[in-house]
């Protein structure tokens, strides 16, 4: 035996260091962060009823634009009073803008995790099948083309203009122009994996397609599209956020961040507050789904990582 | 060259005919009876027949469609039902303050990403690396619209150096019109450079460890030189790729944007034509921003070989 195998034994012996805190906090950052403050989202949209809250709808004329921070002495029926601090201020309608932000991390992240869920499923399923039959691909990757054709607010914009505006609707605008880039992604994957071995393999002891594709295809795309996921739950969140802003996507009523801060635009110079409440939250959201994504993507997906 | 452009080009006629195709079957699906909209409220049943059959609403609908494109190809998009005008006098007039705006936006862009993806490249896991990235994942998420209201609120409300909102034509005199512009085009820039800067940091890392470098060093070219001439030139092909594929983001942040600012411009029009629900308008808007959008990723293809001798078609 020459030197160098036991060299490199010894090397092996040699325990690994254990990955202390400090270099998992530096590796995993971005995922913990990102993980941290959506959990601290899904529990304020959970609990809103419960952080000390009052109805999001609930106008009051006699109490309208009022600045972050003021007091309001409320007469309860038995007659006595309590005062009630509005937080975040007070909108144009004086409904209490803080409640309206609480109760808005329910609507963007149901929107995120719904139009993510189900633009996967929808384009892991159009994917998979194009990926696998030659003749469904020429077809549908000409429809993908051209749907990708059309740039993916413009063509949210559109569709909610067919629909009457509610969250379905939305969230059906949403999902559409999603779908082709997930197929893109699982098919691209489904064309690289039908060539390997075990494919070959299952092929030839005569599975059939659908088993196949589900049993040895499938789980190739799982970690892409986790990431994908991501990516799509951030830009759900935005879009949303974007055609409430913009007066066309969920209505008014309904407390969501867009729609506050569509509410604030016509008094921003006086009252600033209407804009950036609603909009720290938004972006703070937007930023941890964004940041878990490119941690996640960094573990899960080290090819994907090189292309952006 | 020229062949390869040709061919290009008629490969993109398919994808267009889908968007037309698309656009076209958005409007027949509606609930609504185009010919009813026009008439308006007071017409009686004899006139919105007649409107009906002006517009070619009786045929089959293959038929309509093969008229609708053969109007589309002669630039006749119809007749606003809201703005009561010819679609393509509504968007001509609708035409600069975008067009001002696009170009504005893209050259800040590209003169900020670039030069800042380099120097993350260069500062490779150095805190400048680092901020640049934080700075890149930020403008990802801070939607366009937060971003224009912070800069209204510091630059234009607390330190009065630009005006609100507004838009001057550039007829009415140029200082006014750059006045008006800057904020604008920085807010829409912001995700654009985050975009630029991320993907010219990868791609100029990726030829960092070619031997072009290794010898640009070895005979003493400057540091810069070799950044900027020898590193920058081979990776342009992805970051061209990425300023291409970017228009879409820049389309949908300019639909935002115009609102914020009130810029009189396509993406105000398209914000207004769905609020009145006027479909004409809506489609024209959409078909012309795909095409828009489908050309310059085409040039963008073309662009490659002028960056990289070597791809030749």
């Amino acid at each position: 035996m020459s030197a160098e195998p036991a060299l490199l034994a010894a090397e092996k012996s040699a325990p690994a260091p254990r990955p202390t805190l400090r270099s998992r906090l530096m590796r995993d950052g971005g995922i913990i962060f990102g993980a941290v403050i959506l959990l601290l989202m899904a529990v304020i949209g959970l609990a809103a009823p419960l952080l000390g809250t009052k109805s999001p709808s609930e106008i009051n004329p006699s109490f309208r634009n009022r600045v972050p921070g003021i007091e309001q002495t409320i007469r309860n029926d038995d007659g006595t009073t309590r005062t009630f601090t509005y937080r975040m201020g007070t909108d144009s309608l004086g409904r209490d803008i803080y409640s309206r932000v609480v109760y808005g991390a329910r609507v963007s992240l149901i929107i995120g995790i719904t139009v993510a869920a189900i633009s996967i499923a929808i384009g892991l399923f159009i994917g998979l099948i194009a990926g696998y039959m030659r003749w469904v691909d020429a077809v549908v990757m000409r429809l993908m083309d051209g749907l990708m054709a059309i740039p993916a607010i413009l063509l949210a914009i559109a569709l909610v203009s067919l629909f009457r505006a509610g969250l379905l609707s939305v969230i059906v605008a949403i999902i559409v122009p999603e779908i082709p880039r997930v197929v893109r992604l699982v098919r691209s994957i489904v064309l690289s994996v039908r060539e390997e071995p075990y494919v070959e393999a299952a092929i030839m002891a005569g599975t059939r397609t659908p088993l196949l594709l589900v049993r040895h295809v499938l789980p190739n795309t799982i970690p892409a599209l986790i990431v994908q996921g991501t990516f799509i739950c951030a830009n759900a969140i935005l879009i949303e956020a974007i055609l409430s802003f913009l007066g066309i996507g969920i209505p008014p009523e309904t407390p969501t961040w867009g729609n506050i801060m569509a509410e604030g635009r016509g008094l921003f110079r006086l009252y600033p507050h209407n804009i950036f409440f609603p909009g720290i939250c938004l972006a703070l959201t937007v930023l941890a789904v964004n940041v878990l994504g490119d941690g996640l993507r960094d573990r899960l997906d080290p090819k994907l990582a090189r292309r952006v | 060259m020229f062949g390869y452009i040709l061919r290009r080009l008629i490969a993109t006629a398919p994808v267009m005919l889908i968007v037309a195709v698309f656009v076209f079957l958005m409007l027949r699906l509606t609930p609504g009876d185009p010919a009813a909209i026009i008439a308006g409220d007071n017409a009686n049943a004899e006139q919105i027949a007649a409107i009906r059959n002006r517009l070619g609403l009786d045929e089959p609908i293959v038929t309509q469609f093969f008229i609708w494109l053969g109007n589309l190809l002669r630039g006749d998009f119809g007749e606003s039902f809201f703005f009561k005008k010819t679609v393509a006098e509504l968007v001509a007039s609708r035409l600069e303050p975008t067009l001002a705006l696009s170009v504005a936006t893209i050259t800040i862009a590209v003169c900020v990403a670039v030069p800042l993806g380099v120097l993350a490249a260069y500062k490779q896991g150095t805190v400048i690396d680092k901020i640049v990235m934080g700075f890149s994942v930020l403008g990802f998420s801070v939607p366009v619209f937060v971003i224009g209201y912070s800069l209204i609120y510091l630059f234009a409300i607390k330190l009065n150096w630009v005006p609100v909102q507004g838009y001057q034509r550039i007829g009415d005199g140029f200082g006014g019109f750059l006045q008006r512009l800057i904020l604008p085009s920085v807010t829409l820039s912001i995700i654009y450079i985050a975009l630029i800067a991320r993907m010219t940091r990868t791609s100029v890392l990726d030829v960092m460890g070619e031997d072009y470098i290794r010898t640009a060093r070895a005979k003493g070219q400057v540091e810069i030189k070799v950044l900027f001439k020898h590193a920058l030139k081979n990776a342009a092909v992805p970051i061209v790729t990425v300023i291409g594929l970017g228009i879409a983001l820049l389309i949908g942040g300019v639909v935002v944007t115009e609102s914020v600012f009130s810029i009189p411009g396509l993406g105000r029009l398209t914000v207004d034509a769905v609020l009145a629900r006027d479909y004409p308008t809506i489609q024209a808007v959409i078909l012309l921003f795909s095409f828009v959008y489908v050309l310059i990723n085409l040039l963008v293809d073309v662009a490659y070989t002028l960056f990289d001798p070597r791809i030749r078609y």
